[in-house]
């Protein structure tokens, strides 16, 4: 079913942890792309002037107490555009990787109406980013998997550049995976009964900062989150209450 | 050499059970966590104290040298509290974590009510 869903009210999810080199460019960029949007900085305890530059860029900032990590700190910007009644929130990392003129490709299947949570992928087309060899076996894995779970072809399960619509807002307000959520979140979304979809988008190399996944996390990260699949296929769906 | 194994095993028993009470008795440890333990140190002393009923608990389980048996029921009651402390933590932590994210967002509540508030200070449109 196609319907012209109406955005009135976006809001932009920036998490950041230590980003103070790339996180006023990448406030700055959303507002170029979107001046009607609003800009959450979600400051992951940095302990550099990551909130003082965003604030700086024109961005509202909310600075968790201390380091909690991605999940947390991106449940916290979804919190937020719940209780504040959005009707569309947009998730791009602090870090610059996420190029906010491609915003407008991850929010179109909103518009329309097509889908509830849309990925931004680095592999539907050509590549504008390349990833090491440990990561890219693993992304493999997690997108053959979440693709055989949910029916929808997923080719970057692991990316944070997406963009969900009121339901999926609610969801993920309530109920937002922990340590590595990127994937999970995609089979969360999938079990409520929300619709998925991925569009092409370029990536470009992270512009500062550094990776929370280093080398010798990469195999407990793919661990993990196997298992986590695993067990959520034992678990209650979740709901979207309300 | 039985009867002073069965001094310490009891002795200690009694040593775990008042030091449970008294911490709970100063609050230091909560009843709800204390009750996993006393009972514990209850089946540890009618354990230490009944060489019969261990003999044949050992018997029933199959457990030919009996103070193995007192050793793996204490092992599984270790088990058992640790399980139960591995869930608070986890209810802890999630409870934690939503009380850092609800201070974030209040924060940020504030900051804008402040800006608003202050002559001069921007305006929060809507």
């Amino acid at each position: 079913m196609v319907r012209d869903m109406n955005i009135q009210k976006m809001l932009a999810i920036v998490p950041a942890y230590n980003e103070e080199g790339s996180v006023a460019g990448v406030v700055r960029g959303i507002k170029a792309a979107h001046p009607e949007a609003d800009v959450l900085v979600v400051n992951d305890g940095s302990g550099d002037r990551t909130a003082e530059e965003a604030a700086g860029a024109g961005a509202l900032v909310a600075t968790l107490p201390y380091n909690m990590g991605i999940g947390a700190a991106v449940q916290t910007g979804y919190r937020y555009a719940y209780d504040m009644g959005y009707d569309a929130a947009a998730q791009v990392d602090g870090d610059g990787q996420h190029d906010p003129a491609e915003l407008v490709k991850i929010l179109a299947p909103l518009k329309d109406g097509t889908a509830d949570l849309v990925v931004g992928s680095r592999f539907l087309e050509g590549e504008g980013f390349k990833s090491t060899f440990m990561r890219r076996v693993g992304i493999t894995l997690f997108s053959r998997v979440l693709s055989s779970l949910t029916g929808e072809k997923l080719t970057d399960p692991t990316s944070g550049f997406r963009a969900a619509n009121k339901k999926a807002i609610r969801l993920l307000a309530a109920d937002y995976p922990e340590d590595y959520p990127e994937v999970e979140s995609l089979l969360l979304v999938h079990l409520a009964g929300l619709n998925l979809a991925e569009r092409p988008v370029l990536m470009r190399p992270r512009a500062g900062g550094r990776s929370s996944i280093t080398p010798v996390r990469s195999l407990y990260y793919m661990v993990k989150v196997m298992m986590v699949i695993f067990i959520w296929l034992f678990r209650e769906r979740p709901k979207l209450e309300g | 050499m039985q009867t002073r194994a069965e001094i310490i095993a009891v002795s200690g028993s009694i040593v775990l059970m008042l030091m449970l009470l008294e911490l709970v008795r100063r609050r230091k440890l909560k009843e709800k966590y204390s009750l996993l333990w006393l009972f514990t140190a209850l089946v540890l002393l009618v354990l230490s104290l009944s060489k019969g009923l261990l003999d044949k608990l050992a018997v029933l389980m199959g457990i030919y040298y009996s103070p193995s048996a007192f050793f793996l029921l204490a092992f599984m009651f270790m088990m058992l509290i640790m399980v139960q402390f591995s869930i608070v933590i986890s209810r802890l932590s999630e409870r934690n974590k939503t009380l850092a994210q609800e201070l974030a967002l209040l924060r940020l509540e504030m900051g804008k009510l402040k800006a608003g508030a202050e002559p001069g200070g921007h305006e929060e449109k809507t």
